[in-house]
């Protein structure tokens, strides 16, 4: 049978990258077509390029045996091609039933917006496939599992046949993401053809028919699950061998190093974030803090680190109790913070990245004498750093803003790591890295546990979380509601208490702990 | 799990806080009010106007001393009851508070005398008109994400035009006219910077009234000042009695008994506000405005929405204008919007960048304008250029945010950047 999509030798230069290099892909009907890369390597300038978004510099888009002109979302939409993007596309203050209907709307009378008769096709969708949605709801009010519910039903409601979904499960629980690749094979089911954008093995090897990997703008190869593992695939995305297990010893926890005792946080809009917090982390521990997004992770970090005031509670760093909580104060009481925005938080984009790498310490010797800084030591320092910490980098002039994203985070955790810590406040250290540069750090912070730091991860990526962490607390809506030991801690249990779910019941549904010790493959 | 109350609302030192400021301003208004008032005198407050009433109402007579004393009273129960339990919705309690201020400042400055209640609301609604115009602009414009500042500059532009033009060809249609369409021009030039160039749309808008200042300032000393009588000399639209509705007691002689250019402005807040909920056009202008990104990879044309919005803006802006001299006095004066144009854009965020909202909150400026001139005519011992600043303190204290914040859109004031 002849593909329902083909892209034929697409190639897209950027200035300065080429983010597509004659690039070949085609979809079967009815098949999960999985398209897998790191970031960068060109996944999402080839699905813009199909959708219309981008206009490709030479090749072609062979729509059901016809060769098609791509030029914007309107002929895509009209040859049934649907996207759901990676950061929704919808309106917050408007309904379900607006959202779906924004630019297809019905009329009444010619004039007016027909809502009635859209909601009633929304909920014909939602029976049919599952995706189950109320129509009059508002989007804020969604949690984002429903939103993009509402994302896929606005394709559908295009009649899409073909579906693009670029990193959908980016923002997802674990149990979200179950409930999503149930509809996702109820759409095959159905019909529907999906290419399915990612970067994480495992969904990939779950879900996928088909696997078409790429590197660097090239495709370096199609394969089916059945064929390959993850290590296999890790190697084809990176170019190069990857251990996709953290190797730790078990952890030897010391003295108290934080304390955080009733802990409470107003966010910026002043509503109570972090909503009675009372936690403590070991020297030689990993706590690592789980949690769906949003849910008072953000204000927690800030709060110990000085960037939001605390409204309420206790913070003790080594024993002694925090008095004024401004950044420098805690810093120099040994605590280091790989920000989750490291654009905003962790760097100054425009300064060298020589200047870069002593914000935390350049007004103290060696890096300044009285008023002048001392730029020899700090060039030296610069040049020290960059080769212990493998930045890859053409200059320590360049202005961090023209490295990539894992570099940026390494030269972040090079200052971070190049002055006596006792704690480390690591927020979303990997987000948006590709696999090689997340082994790296991974193991730079075990490195640092093991050297007698005591380490608080924070992240969304429950992967990330069950592989570094020693102890596991899950939050949800500014409460800490439970700690588990994490060598022994079942994924299912977690991810019932990350969507809300009460301890009590989470045991019940799913064991607590699955009672060996399970290689963490991130 | 430590369950803690107060994740939403109000902490209850900030309940205090407004409680007590409340019952001292209670007490504040008794002793500023009631030192020179007798007892037995009366405030009257005519409810006809002379001219139409088909229907007579009586005149509201109250006894000054009783009413200062009961308004206060409420000022500080509704302070005392904020102390204990917290009232739920802080913009009524403002509006409450408000209400009664105004009411024991008229009864004292009316003590004795009387004063035409109606005659200050008809006055209310003429005065809010260029103020409405200017906020609908607004909304219109910002539901799209684009800001204009420059509204100012537009209605002082078309209402020379349309002066001269109503002047020149001796037709107020075509006065009309000419005025819209120099609204729609500015604006069009506005859009044209903003939305193809992205020039940052307050720099834009700041251009459009210094040029527009001195600009009409030249052409009025230049020109209109010597030939006033060939040129700034159109006379006004007049005044429209609509049958049946006018007689209405009350509201008649307040909403239907004025010149084209106020019931433009109403059906305009009308129009506005079913365009903008009840079609596709105003569905995309929202979706334009929170999120136009999603718009666009709906398909929907951002760049165009927003140019035919800001242009429609401009015309409504445009009618604002005519209202100065047309509707108004019939001649063009230098700077004769005096601040109107900016006082509508308070007025459209005091109404959360609804049309309705808008409108209402444009008649409260509107009341403070007319009150400031009536209370110039009852001789009240306060100097007169202290009176002119009550529309102005009343923008100051909405902008503060004291009566809950507004939210705009999204996007609002972002120019959109296609990949």
């Amino acid at each position: 049978m002849p593909p329902v999509l083909e892209l034929r030798e697409i190639s897209k230069a950027f200035p300065g990258v080429l983010a597509n290099d004659h690039v070949n892909v085609d979809l079967q009907e009815g098949e999960i077509h999985c398209l897998l890369g790191e970031n960068g390597a060109g996944k999402t300038t080839l699905m813009n390029i199909l959708y219309g978004l981008y206009k490709p510099d030479s090749g072609e888009i062979i729509v059901r045996g016809e060769k098609a002109d791509i030029h914007g979302p309107n002929d895509a939409i009209a040859r049934g091609i649907g996207m759901v993007h990676q950061h929704f596309m919808l309106v917050p203050v408007m309904t379900v039933t607006e959202n779906v209907m924004l630019g297809v709307e019905e009329k009444r009378n010619g004039v007016f917006l027909d809502r009635a008769k859209v909601a009633k096709r929304i909920r014909e969708i939602s029976q049919l496939y599952g995706l189950e949605v109320d129509p009059d709801a508002y989007i804020k009010d969604l949690p984002v599992g429903t939103q993009q519910r509402v994302e896929i039903i606005k394709v559908l409601y295009r009649q899409a046949d073909i579906l693009i979904l670029d990193e959908p499960t980016a923002v997802l629980t674990p149990q979200e993401v179950e409930g999503l690749f149930k509809v996702l094979r109820s759409l095959v089911e159905k019909g529907k053809s999906l290419i399915f954008i990612t970067h994480k093995l495992k969904e990939v090897m779950n879900l996928a028919d088909r696997i078409t990997v790429l590197r660097n703008g090239r495709t370096v190869g199609t394969v089916i699950p059945g064929d390959v593992n993850p290590e296999k695939l890790a190697s084809m995305m990176v170019g190069r061998d990857v251990n996709l297990v953290v190797q730790k010893k078990v952890a030897k926890p010391t003295d108290t190093a934080l304390e955080v005792k009733e802990l409470f946080v107003e966010d910026e809009r002043n509503q109570m974030a972090v909503n009675g917090v009372s936690f403590e982390v070991k020297i030689g521990e990993v706590l690592g803090i789980a949690g769906v997004q949003g849910n008072g992770q953000t204000e927690l970090v800030y709060a110990l680190t000085g960037l939001l005031p605390v409204t309420q509670g206790k913070i003790s760093i080594l024993g002694e109790p925090l008095k004024r909580t401004t950044p420098r104060h805690i810093l120099e009481r040994g605590v280091a913070h790989i920000p989750e925005d490291r654009q905003r938080h962790g760097l100054i984009l425009s300064f060298p990245i020589h200047d870069n790498l002593v914000l935390c310490t350049y007004y103290k010797p060696p890096f300044a004498r009285g008023i002048n800084l001392q730029q020899k030591k700090i060039i030296s320092n610069a040049e020290t750093l960059i080769d212990q910490f493998d930045v890859r980098t053409p200059s320590i002039y360049i202005p961090v803003s023209s490295l990539s994203g894992g570099n940026q985070q390494k030269v972040i955790v090079a200052r971070e790591f190049s002055r006596p810590i006792k704690l480390l406040i690591a927020s979303q250290p990997t987000r948006g890295l590709d696999v090689g540069s997340i082994e790296y750090i991974h193991s730079r912070i075990i490195e640092k546990r093991d050297e007698g730091t005591a380490v608080l991860l924070v992240s969304s990526e429950l992967d990330e979380i069950l592989a570094l962490s020693d102890r596991i607390a899950v939050m949800y809506r500014g409460q800490i509601i439970d700690i588990v030991p994490a060598a022994q801690a079942s994924k299912e249990y977690i991810g019932l208490l990350m969507a809300g779910i009460h301890p009590d019941e989470a045991a019940k549904a799913a064991p607590v702990s699955s009672g060996e010790e399970v290689e963490r493959v991130f | 799990m430590a369950e803690k109350t107060y994740i939403h609302g109000t902490s209850p030192r900030q309940r205090m806080t407004v409680g007590a400021i409340l019952i001292v301003f209670g007490v504040l208004m008794l002793l500023l009010f009631t030192p020179g008032t007798e007892a037995g005198q009366t405030a009257k407050f005519g409810m006809n106007l002379t001219s139409s009433a088909a229907i007579k109402i009586p005149d509201i007579i109250l006894p000054v001393q009783t009413s200062l004393y009961v308004l206060s009273f409420i000022v500080v129960f509704l302070g005392a009851f904020q102390m204990a339990r917290g009232i739920r919705s802080p913009g009524a309690l403002f509006g409450i508070v408000a209400f009664a201020f105004v009411a024991a400042f008229l009864i004292w400055a009316t003590k004795g005398k009387s004063l035409s209640l109606i005659g200050m609301l008809t006055s209310s609604l003429v005065r809010a008109t260029p103020i409405a115009l200017a906020a609908l602009c607004g909304v219109i414009s910002e539901r799209a994400a684009v800001v204009n500042i420059g509204i100012e500059g537009i209605m002082l532009i078309s209402a020379q035009a349309s002066v001269v033009a109503a002047t020149l060809s001796g037709s107020m249609a075509l006065g009309l006219f000419v005025g819209v369409l120099a609204g729609a021009l500015v604006a069009a030039f506005h859009a044209f910077l903003v939305i193809r160039f992205k020039v940052d749309q307050i720099v834009s808008g700041v251009a459009i009234n210094i040029f527009a200042t001195g600009a009409t300032s030249f052409l009025s000393s230049k020109y209109l000042q010597h030939q006033g009588s060939l040129l700034n000399n159109s006379g006004t639209f007049p005044i429209i009695q609509i049958p049946l509705l006018s007689k209405i007691p009350v509201l008649g002689p307040i909403f239907f008994e004025n010149n084209l250019v106020v019931y433009l402005m109403m059906l305009i807040v009308i129009v506005m506000h079913i365009v903008l909920f009840y079609t596709p056009w105003g569905l995309r202008t929202r979706a334009v405005g929170e999120h136009p990104k999603a718009a666009d990879t709906l398909g929907i044309n951002v760049f165009f929405v927003r140019y035919v919005n800001v242009i429609v803006g401009g015309m409504i802006a445009g009618l604002g204008g005519v209202y100065f001299t047309l509707g108004s006095v019939g001649r063009f004066d230098e700077v004769m919007t005096a601040g109107k144009g900016f006082i509508g854009l308070a007025a459209m965020i005091f109404g959360n960048w609804n049309p309705i909202g808008a409108f209402t909150s444009s008649l409260i400026f509107g009341f403070a304008d007319s009150l400031q001139v009536k209370m110039q005519i009852l001789s009240v011992p306060i100097p007169s250029s202290i009176l002119a600043m009550a529309p102005y303190i009343v923008t100051m204290i909405v902008l503060t945010g004291v009566v809950g914040r507004a939210i705009p859109p999204a996007a609002d004031g972002v120019a959109y950047e296609k990949q």
